[in-house]
């Protein structure tokens, strides 16, 4: 990806505290930091993977994105402009260009409403003076490009499979043309060749209308297919940002050389040959995490040093980041 | 090594609703030997998980077995739930996707893994403790002694998952299911389950089905595996030919649209599948697959293809199977 174009979405240092009663009276509450300074940008046309284990804060990235959630500090702006400062008139119209599709697609649906209803309801809500006919010609058309056979248009969620479902929530979410749609999970509850299905259709709808997608997955195989760059996050940190084939072929990042050689290989032959670096124990309690680096207690590597000191995000050659206190450049 | 431990003869699952009787799952022949470990890969609905809850006895209650399946020679359809509580536990145990339904909450973790232990081998109370310590230990629990009286809520999803395999393995049994046992942890811990697995296989020689729907999974556990779609197994084989060479075209498809970390090209678009999976009450006359097939031929829309035996003695249940030979 050349760096000319256009920024979309810029965050930086972004925090997402939650406070969490202790449960005891006179005890003081907990402070759960689900996103703890992180820093990206998304460009125009460009796919940001974002991947990590549960309790990483990787959903709760994309819900402050998305002002669905009001970050506790840090920066977003879009196009330039600073979202924490926008009037609501005008975050509404920011939101007509950045939707979302959740991973749950029959729970994400109405299910008391016709599929024409939930595609058709926010072009009613953002355009109020379109007619019916042109909404239900723009939701027509809308279906046929995600593959939803148009006719179907006043059949209820009920009545789809999974991956249709998804396709809804895909039609709903391309209705009013958006700059950005976050993915969150949006193929994990899919059978692998629904699941295939719906990544081509993104990937499709990427290149016809430019779009920008930010995918959340913890499925590393279907990141590296879809993104562009991709992102490693660990109890609410980042551990490594880096192009796709960069980030697979030689990570930076201990914890991303073990994410990564934790994924099977659907091939017999080299998942019993390759080199496993095995990961001890399990994710720290994110209310209680570790001082210095938060991967410490885990890593292989681990010295003194990184108890002590938390690693700064450092660029490396090739226009990566990462966070570790050990990385030979 | 050859010694089998399960085999299955012509089984089938009926399911009875409102809406008229579902097969979910169709004349299954196959048999396990100790320390194989099979692999079962399909769609949601396929009946994986059906075909051993009924070999298991767990089926729900409109559900109904037939055909024969006999562990270690003895036949477990149709015996009483007194007897077949003898050999759950004992000689076949089963783990599950979601490790906190299957603990009781209210008990704590030694209770429930002694309760096995004096139930089955009629051991003391203080025999059982150290049995379950010794068995939680192996299962990889850090500082097990100490979280031995702890409640499950108190362990992470990992470790929980870990209770359950320790539990299933207290009485070392011929025959451990595993149903999606790491579908909901993360890829670390994973990787930490699947090591005690392979250990399990090799060390205790215990025969392992592992149903799952990662065919990484399978890569790397597996000998041998069933591919099922639509309630009957379409291709039979060891794992090291399915992944070389598959010979069903939904095994083909399932393999090529299958998203690899260590794909080298990135085309734009992954092979897919196209169509939907299959509606069990809705099942077409012939091949189940025919609707999303591409090799699809006049005769697989009419008879459904029986399962061939391939020249290397595998299974693959495809018309182009005849034609080949």
């Amino acid at each position: 990806m050349s760096t000319s174009q256009e920024v979309l979405l810029d965050v930086k240092d972004l925090k997402v505290h939650f406070s969490i009663p202790s449960g005891k009276l006179f005890k003081k509450p907990g402070l759960l930091k689900a996103v703890d300074g992180v820093s990206f940008q998304v460009k125009a046309g460009e796919t940001l993977g974002v991947v990590g284990e549960s309790g990483c804060g990787k959903s709760t990235l994309g819900r402050a994105v998305l002002r669905l959630l009001k970050p506790t500090d840090g920066q977003v702006a879009w196009f330039g402009q600073e979202m924490g400062d926008m009037k609501s008139e005008e975050l509404r119209n920011v939101r007509s260009d950045l939707q979302v599709i959740f991973q749950d697609p029959l729970a994400s649906l109405d299910p008391r409403m016709t599929i024409g209803q939930i595609i058709g309801e926010p072009l009613i809500t953002h355009y109020p003076k379109l007619s019916k006919a042109e909404v239900k010609e723009k939701v027509k058309a809308m279906m046929a490009k995600v593959g939803l056979l148009p006719e179907q248009v006043n059949r209820y969620p009920h009545e789809f499979s999974g991956g249709q479902c998804q396709r809804i929530g895909i039609a709903r979410a391309m209705i009013l043309e958006p700059k950005l749609i976050v993915c969150d999970e949006a193929v994990s509850a899919l059978d692998v060749s629904i699941q295939a299905q719906i990544v081509n259709l993104l990937m499709g709808l990427q290149k016809e209308f430019g779009l920008s997608l930010i995918f959340i997955s913890h499925n590393l195989s279907i990141v590296r297919h879809i993104s562009h760059r991709i992102m490693v996050l660990y109890l609410g940190r980042m551990m490594e940002v880096a192009d796709r084939d960069a980030i697979y072929a030689k990570p930076l990042h201990p914890y991303t050389k073990a994410l990564i050689s934790a994924v099977p290989i659907p091939d017999p032959e080299i998942e019993r040959n390759k080199e496993h670096v095995a990961l001890k124990g399990d994710l720290p309690s994110p209310l209680n995490p570790p001082s210095g680096c938060v991967f410490r207690t885990r890593c292989p590597f681990a010295k003194d040093v990184c108890a002590a000191e938390i690693p700064a995000l450092k660029s490396y050659a090739g226009d990566r980041e990462a966070a570790c206190h050990f990385i030979e450049e | 090594m050859s010694d089998i431990i399960l085999e299955v003869k012509d089984l089938s699952v009926t399911f009875s609703t409102p809406e008229g009787p579902v097969n979910a799952v169709n004349n299954m022949n196959f048999t396990i030997k100790a320390g194989e470990a099979l692999g079962v890969v399909g769609e949601s609905g396929s009946g994986k998980s059906q075909t051993f809850l009924s070999i298991m006895g767990l089926l729900a209650s409109n559900g109904k077995t037939t055909g024969s399946a006999k562990l270690l020679g003895r036949e477990l359809i149709g015996l009483s739930a007194d007897e077949l509580n003898k050999i759950r536990g004992q000689s076949m145990s089963m783990i599950f996707q979601d490790p906190m339904t299957s603990l009781n909450p209210y008990l704590k973790v030694s209770k429930q893994l002694t309760e096995v232990l004096v139930l089955h081998k009629g051991m003391g109370e203080q025999a059982a403790r150290a049995e379950a310590l010794n068995m939680l230990d192996k299962v990889g629990i850090p500082e097990a002694k100490s979280r031995f009286d702890m409640y499950p809520h108190e362990f992470s999803g990992g470790m929980r998952q870990r209770v359950m395999i320790a539990m299933a393995l207290l009485c070392e049994p011929a025959l451990l299911i595993a149903d999606e046992p790491t579908t909901a942890l993360d890829v670390t811990i994973q990787a930490q389950i699947l090591d005690l697995m392979r250990k399990l296989k090799s060390e205790f020689n215990t025969a392992i089905v592992m149903i799952t729907h990662d065919l990484g999974v399978v890569a790397g556990l597996c000998d041998t595996l069933n591919v099922m779609y639509a309630g009957r197994i379409v291709e039979r084989s060891s794992v090291n030919e399915v992944f070389s060479a598959p010979r069903h075209p939904y095994s083909q498809g399932l393999l090529a649209s299958t998203p690899r970390l260590d794909e080298k090209s990135h085309s734009n678009e992954l092979i897919t599948i196209p169509g939907q999976p299959p509606n069990l009450q809705r099942l077409p006359q012939g091949c189940a697959f025919a609707p999303r097939c591409i090799h699809v031929q006049d005769r697989c829309l009419c008879q459904r293809p029986p399962l061939f035996e391939t020249p290397s003695g595998s299974h693959n249940a495809c018309y182009r199977e005849e034609d080949v030979a």
